[in-house]
């Protein structure tokens, strides 16, 4: 299988004819980041949630401080900070806007999200780059969690690459990210291990879509 | 933080001279010629062709002189990476019959590490020799890899991420030590063979007739690459007492893709390129004859300014670094405090991440460079300063700035001027508060935040199925 890259044209500066590797998005997130917690909330319950992944040995570590409004299951308020590399800090950006544009977003709706959505508000990155924002959504789901738990609602509590990719085998997200992680970076090879979507064809294009994410974010974009 | 073209192209403090530098106007001028005028192929016996071999003769001539070689010692390749790569390779391949082991450090340039990694799978045995906190060659470590199978040492003269200079004299005397001390120091007897004859195509024949002394003296060969290191360092092959040696034009001034490996007459190495046997059979391939004029000017001017230049950088950059460590809090320095060339200054800011400051900075038009994984094409942290015992969380953070002959003092004060206001702001942004003192524990797979293992190590793990 080849997957033809596509190149992603570089911005060209219109002051200064230079091009940058990330597109006006990134850049404009990057350096003038939206929805960042500047400073350290006074009392412990200013914020209803909070959630933090990643670390700092990885290179990239988000945190976020929701509100929300229980009655109406939407979040209202989306602040974050992030250590990380340019195209880390603008997603963690964009997913605040995307989270808080039009009066907040339901929560159901925000559990969905997913990197590639917010890569494409960003209008792409660097291919070698698209690691980095998968962890706004996880932070997220993380501070959701937090909330579930605090409000008792534990039967929404998700645990993270839990989500279902097929209700016959059972085969969650975190399944497929092994397998890839196992060598396996073709579909062919990923239902040898899982049987994936074997009776449910409905769900091969995900799985397709999981593996080449995966594939490329442990392998590397020109991987194969 | 928005230019105009017409300032931006004229200002801008470059602190990458470790990358590359401008060409310096004398080597340009000296150069032009030899694009429309003096165009000639060297391997031709017309005037023009007479006019080029003349230049590179001129040149090369230039190199020794610096280099303290015969000319004919020196070949010219496409870059350090490849002349690396004709150190390794050509060696190891034309001393097979003497033994597999070759012994590198492990702060080598990706040149001296891929190419032995390519080696290892030609049956060769590839160890690599770890460096201290202080970025030193572990030298007790070095004499215990020493074996009878040796065929080849090389170390870098300065890495080129911290700039710290290894001991390469010492080196140099425990590889000529290693069968008993002989009468004459390494220097005089083993190195500096003979001063005669100076026709490359002894190059190669001659080795024959000196593993007749006797095999062990001839081996370990030692190869240095000097490429950071030339513009600032001692680079006497006879003092240092080395077999070959790297050097690159474009890291003194000089222009991209041209490097010389120095190859001391009577080391017996292969060829790594085939062709039309230029460079005495060892370099196939017409000479690229501008830059091999422009790279002995520029090699030129270094052996006069060395001294004077060397003293003026490290003024600039003791104040720099001064500079910084005062008005920034939570900075480390990466490398040896001393013995180091006096245009690195290598620091890991605590909190921050390298990338996302490079490109704070190069708003600013500062140019510098970092050794995070974000900012490597294959996203993994710098393995330099890992080799340093650094942990992950330190190297993401780390900067490096390289000064050079362009840097003046008000580039260094423009540095100081703006850098801490951008750290600081780029420590709001960030969510972390890590200590200096915790640098032992950090790495520690509990540390982790849930419990994840960066993408570089997962992928070390079970990479190899692509």
């Amino acid at each position: 299988m080849t997957t033809k890259r596509k190149q992603k044209p570089d911005v060209v500066n219109q002051y200064t004819g230079n091009s940058w590797a990330y597109s006006k998005e990134v850049r404009e997130h990057f350096f003038k980041p939206k929805n960042l917690l500047w400073e350290n909330p006074k009392s412990a319950t200013k914020y209803d949630a909070q959630g933090i992944v990643g670390s700092p040995a990885c290179g990239d570590v988000m945190r976020v401080w929701l509100k929300i409004d229980g009655k109406k299951d939407k979040i209202t308020d989306f602040k974050w900070r992030t250590f990380g590399c340019a195209s880390a800090i603008a997603a963690t950006s964009m997913l605040s806007v995307m989270v808080t544009e039009k009066d907040g977003m339901g929560i159901e709706k925000a559990l969905k999200i997913r990197p590639q959505d917010i890569i494409k508000r960003l209008h792409g990155l660097p291919d070698r780059k698209i690691h980095c924002s998968v962890l706004g959504d996880k932070a997220l789901r993380a501070a959701l969690n937090d909330w579930f738990k605090k409000t008792g609602q534990f039967d929404r509590v998700i645990v993270e690459g839990t989500r279902i990719i097929d209700p016959n085998t059972k085969v969650t997200e975190a399944d497929i990210e092994e397998a890839v992680l196992e060598g396996a970076t073709t579909l062919e090879a990923v239902q040898k291990k899982t049987k994936v979507g074997i009776g449910y064809p409905e769900c091969i294009h995900t799985v397709e879509e999981l593996i080449r994410f995966y594939r490329e974010k442990y392998f590397g974009p020109d991987s194969k | 933080m928005w230019y105009p073209l017409e300032i931006m192209s004229k200002s801008g403090a470059y602190f990458d001279n470790a990358s590359t530098t401008p060409v310096r106007p004398e080597v340009l001028r000296a150069m032009m010629p030899y694009f429309r005028e003096r165009y000639g192929n060297p391997s031709n016996l017309y005037t023009y062709g007479r006019e080029a071999k003349q230049a590179i003769f001129e040149s090369t001539a230039k190199i020794a002189k610096a280099l303290n070689c015969m000319p004919g010692e020196i070949v010219f390749t496409g870059s350090a990476t490849e002349a690396d790569n004709l150190a390794l390779a050509g060696v190891a391949r034309a001393n097979r019959d003497k033994g597999n082991r070759i012994i590198i450090s492990g702060v080598e340039h990706k040149g001296i590490v891929a190419v032995g990694e390519a080696l290892k799978k030609d049956g060769f045995e590839v160890i690599s020799i770890p460096v201290g906190k202080d970025g030193l060659v572990d030298l007790d470590i070095l004499k215990k890899e020493l074996n009878d199978k040796t065929i080849l040492v090389s170390v870098t003269m300065a890495d080129s991420e911290t700039g710290t200079l290894q001991p390469i004299r010492e080196i140099s005397e425990i590889i000529g030590d290693l069968y008993g001390p002989t009468a004459t120091s390494p220097s005089s007897a083993r190195r500096s063979v003979s001063h005669s004859a100076s026709s490359r195509s002894t190059l190669v024949a001659a080795s024959t007739v000196e593993v007749a002394v006797g095999h062990s003296r001839e081996y370990p060969l030692f190869h240095t690459d000097a490429s950071q290191a030339a513009a600032y360092a001692n680079i006497d092959v006879r003092k240092l007492g080395v077999d070959l040696m790297t050097i690159s034009a474009h890291k003194l001034g000089g222009p991209k893709g041209v490097g010389a490996l120095f190859v001391r007459k009577g080391v017996n190495i292969n060829p790594i390129i085939h062709g039309g046997g230029q460079q005495g059979r060892l370099r196939s391939g017409t000479e690229n004859v501008p830059a091999i004029v422009g790279f002995g000017v520029a090699m030129e001017l270094n052996r006069k300014e060395n001294k004077s230049e060397s003293a003026r950088i490290k003024k600039l950059r003791d104040r720099l670094e001064k500079g910084i460590f005062k008005t920034i809090p939570k900075v480390v320095l990466n490398g040896h405090s001393s013995k180091r060339l006096p245009n690195f200054c290598n620091i890991s800011i605590l909190d921050i991440e390298g990338e996302a400051l490079l490109l704070h900075l190069d708003e600013h038009r500062i140019m510098i460079n970092t050794g995070s994984a974000c900012n490597s094409e294959s996203l993994e942290p710098s393995y330099v300063l890992s080799a340093l015992g650094n942990p992950y969380e330190f190297i993401h953070g780390s900067i490096r700035f390289t000064l050079g002959k362009t840097t003046a003092a008000k580039d260094v004060e423009y540095v100081l001027a703006h850098l801490p206001a951008i750290v600081e702001e780029l420590r709001r942004i960030s969510p972390l508060d890590l200590s200096l003192d915790q640098k032992s524990r950090m790495s520690d797979p509990k540390a982790f935040i849930g419990n994840q293992t960066p993408h570089f190590l997962r992928k070390k793990k079970s990479g190899t199925s692509h």
